[in-house]
């Protein structure tokens, strides 16, 4: 095994925090501080009564480097949990976006049919423009954000992946 | 008010006395006055002002080291916390366990640009284990009881709480030490038995084994370093120590190699290259250790035995990984050895303490002291030999450079927590505050920093301190006029071009001394530095020794930056015929 021979990999880990102050500011000083990547984050509490919260990082690197992530991100004192769910069997993810498109005639059609293809749901619009949202995985959110830019695509917002494992098996709350 | 009800200067006070706490070292300033004034109403801890807030950390650290207890630090807010930062990084990297106070502007004020604010937790945030901000005085006593277990369980390391004002003045109720469960940060203790099975399995396969072990060790405990001991008697290994682990193993141990890494001993680095089997215990394959990582002991089966899972894998490929407490696994190693009656292959194992004698032969240290200059390493030697066998304990501290390798080096170590020096971070200025700090801990101790010139006066503030507290601290200082180590690499690398390397306006040590109050002594000539030693050992009081050294001497045995462990230089005439690579030369 060599550090510079090993190909790199995108991973999905999910970790499970306490809800303070500061956790976050912990977890992408530990990725700048050490030179990792981040892809995409994202952050929610997902259990009040024990004031858990649940990050979702996407990252890249050598199965070493991926090891060195887990393993520092299990070092700080707030982390209760670290997950790879990249490699610890199947998972879905899923990635949320709101797609504005101006537009009018036929431009304004197409980009309707399209949006109709894609499942993706209008919840705004005015005589020139709609507002979708989309929701899938983050390659489908990609085709349909490619195919709105000739359409009068004007603004994007994405919410970076959510993931979970698929199965009976839950993250395990400490509480 | 309801009786039980405190202001937060006394719950933390209180919190420190249930915590053992009987020192502790800071500097008051306006953030922090209520809690110098519950200090001042009491007497059960005592408090020992430094003269600058770094210094207060790296005593701390010294006190800690020296000790096995947490070291603690009280300074206030803004630049009382920004001063406190070098050593709370010193005290990450060499795993220290410290509790640091830092004051902090009123809850209302904060982010307001305030007098004395700074964003202590942000800014603390990457050089400290873990950090709180309190914001309600309810919260004071669980986080002060979650900070030193955070700061002493597993992998010790710096823990910073900051306290504005209004939570050290408001009222709340005490939750005390028995209240308190820590339901997070629960590190491994027990490694995995299965693993200390096959760990045992290939070291009675082996036929070159080693052991290399560091900070660890000392970390875990004198206990710890017995059943080293007793691990590498039964085993018939050699054992070798990073700069980190010196004293957890015997010096005078036949079977020790002595220090491995950039200055370590020729027969460490080759023995290091040439095994089979590495057993890693404690320490973290730092760059200083392993040299060129791809022809780092290339042909061995590794096993690493360390408490924090980052540390494993994470420079060098592990086949045998066992995470768990040193103290805890090495109990279990000599357990399942005992009872599957391993036994080294004495054939293979006299064949390996052959070679390793061909190189020990090699005499990697030996240096000639001549008539006219002191060569640094007489002099070490000399103080080594002279406070062996004295009635009172003997603890050393350095500051960072040639005169540290040679400490390292020269001084013979035979017990652990007796040997404080910076080691990853390399801060200049620590050795002075920390012996300091070791004083504080054993008054009846010869306490001595090992120094160079340059480092000492990066905190000699610190000279007003122990006068304060009638500390009798010895201060060696190895006086060669220059930044030796820097000196050292820019004749190495830089071609013989001493950029701000030398120092031209010295103070005379002995009388800087003598205006503390103090004892000062110089030596000059190889015939005085016995007699100087002597006479400082003698002197119940603070001395500093100027000793003049030989100015040009340089530090060997050398793994030059870039290079493997076979690839040692032995001494100057080495230089020449080994030049640095390219690729060595961008590194550090």
């Amino acid at each position: 095994m060599n550090a510079q021979t090993q190909t790199e990999n995108t991973h999905t880990i999910a970790v499970l925090v306490d809800n303070e102050p500061g956790v976050l500011a912990r977890v992408i000083g530990l990725f700048s501080g050490r030179g990792y990547n981040i892809e995409s984050l994202t952050v929610a509490e997902t259990d009040a009564v024990n004031n858990l919260s649940r990050i979702t990082v996407v990252t890249t690197g050598t199965p070493m480097v991926i090891e060195q992530i887990k393993a520092q991100l299990y070092r700080l004192v707030p982390v209760h949990e670290v997950s790879d769910l990249t490699l610890e069997g199947d998972s879905v993810e899923r990635e949320l976006a709101l797609v504005k498109v101006v537009g009018t005639g036929e431009m304004r059609v197409e980009s309707l049919r399209i949006a109709d293809i894609f499942r993706a749901r209008v919840v705004d619009s005015t005589n020139e423009s709609f507002v979708f949202e989309i929701v899938g995985k983050s390659s489908k959110v990609d085709a349909f954000v490619k195919l709105m830019e000739p359409l009068g695509l004007v603004d994007v917002s994405r919410t970076g992946i959510a993931a979970i494992a698929r199965g009976v098996v839950g993250m395990e709350h400490v509480g | 008010m309801a009786r039980d009800q405190m202001n937060g200067s006394e719950i933390i006070l209180e919190a420190l006395n249930e915590q053992g706490v009987t020192d502790i070292f800071g500097y008051p300033g306006g953030a922090v006055l209520p809690i110098y004034d519950a200090i001042f109403q009491q007497n059960r801890i005592r408090h020992v002002l430094v003269r600058q807030e770094g210094g207060a950390v790296h005593a701390a650290e010294g006190y800690a080291r020296s000790t096995g207890k947490v070291g603690v630090v009280l300074v206030t807010s803004g630049p009382g916390a920004t001063n406190a930062v070098t050593g709370l990084t010193d005290a990450l990297m060499d795993s220290i366990p410290i509790v640091c106070l830092t004051g902090q502007v009123p809850t209302h004020l904060i982010g307001n640009d305030a007098f004395q604010e700074a964003d202590t937790t942000g800014i603390t945030r990457p050089c400290t284990k873990h950090n709180y901000l309190v914001k309600n005085v309810a919260d004071l006593g669980r986080v002060m009881h979650e900070a030193f277990h955070v700061a002493r369980s597993g992998r010790p390391g710096p823990v910073v709480i900051d306290l504005p004002k209004d939570v050290l003045m408001g009222l709340g109720d005490y939750t005390p030490k028995s209240k308190v469960k820590v339901k997070r940060y629960n590190p491994q203790v027990k490694g995995d038995i299965k693993q200390v099975k096959a760990a045992i399995a290939a070291l009675a396969k082996a036929k070159m084994p080693i052991i290399y072990a560091g900070g660890g060790v000392v970390n875990s405990g004198p206990a710890a370093s017995q059943l080293l001991t007793q691990f590498v008697k039964m085993t018939g290994a050699p054992c070798t120590l990073t700069l980190m682990g010196l004293g957890a193993f015997p010096a005078s141990n036949k079977q020790y190699l002595g220090m491995l890494g950039m200055h370590g001993t020729y027969e460490a680095n080759l023995a290091m290259h040439a095994c089979d089997v590495m057993i890693c215990i404690g320490a973290r394959f730092d760059d200083r250790i392993t040299g060129r990582l791809d022809a780092f002991a290339p042909d061995a089966l590794k096993i690493h035995i360390d408490i924090d899972p980052s540390s494993i894998n994470k420079n060098v490929p592990i086949d045998i990984p066992i995470v768990g407490d040193v103290g805890h696994v090495l109990e279990d190693m000599i357990k399942v050895w005992r009872s599957t009656q391993s036994k080294v292959d004495s054939k293979a194992m006299n064949a390996w303490w052959e070679q390793i004698d061909k190189w020990r032969h090699v005499d990697c240290l030996k240096f000639n002291q001549g008539k006219d200059v002191i060569k640094p390493q007489y002099a070490i030697q000399q103080l080594c030999e002279l406070s062996r066998n004295l009635k009172k304990e003997v603890y050393i501290t350095t500051e960072v450079g040639q005169h540290q390798m040679w400490a390292a080096q020269y001084f013979g170590f035979e017990k652990p927590n007796h040997w404080m020096t910076s080691g990853g971070l390399g801060t200049m200025g620590y050795g002075l505050p920390a012996a300091m700090g070791v004083q504080i801990a054993h008054p009846k101790s010869l306490c001595i920093d090992i120094a160079g010139e340059a480092s000492f006066l990066m905190n000699m503030q610190e000279l007003s301190t122990i006068k304060q507290y009638g500390l009798p601290v010895k201060s060696f200082i190895l006086n060669n006029f220059y930044m030796g180590m820097v000196r050292q690499w820019q004749e190495l690398l830089h071609g013989g071009r001493y950029a701000e390397s030398y120092m031209s306006s010295l103070p005379d040590f002995a009388k800087l001394a003598e205006s503390f109050g103090m004892v000062g002594l110089q030596a000059t000539k190889p015939s005085e530095v016995r007699d100087v030693i002597k006479e400082m050992i003698k002197i119940d009081n603070a001395v500093i020794c100027d000793i003049h050294i030989d100015p040009t001497e340089n530090c060997f045995p050398m793994i030059p930056s870039g290079a493997a462990h076979n690839e040692m230089l032995l001494g100057p005439n080495d230089e020449t015929e080994k030049p640095v690579s390219e690729e060595g030369m961008v590194l550090v």
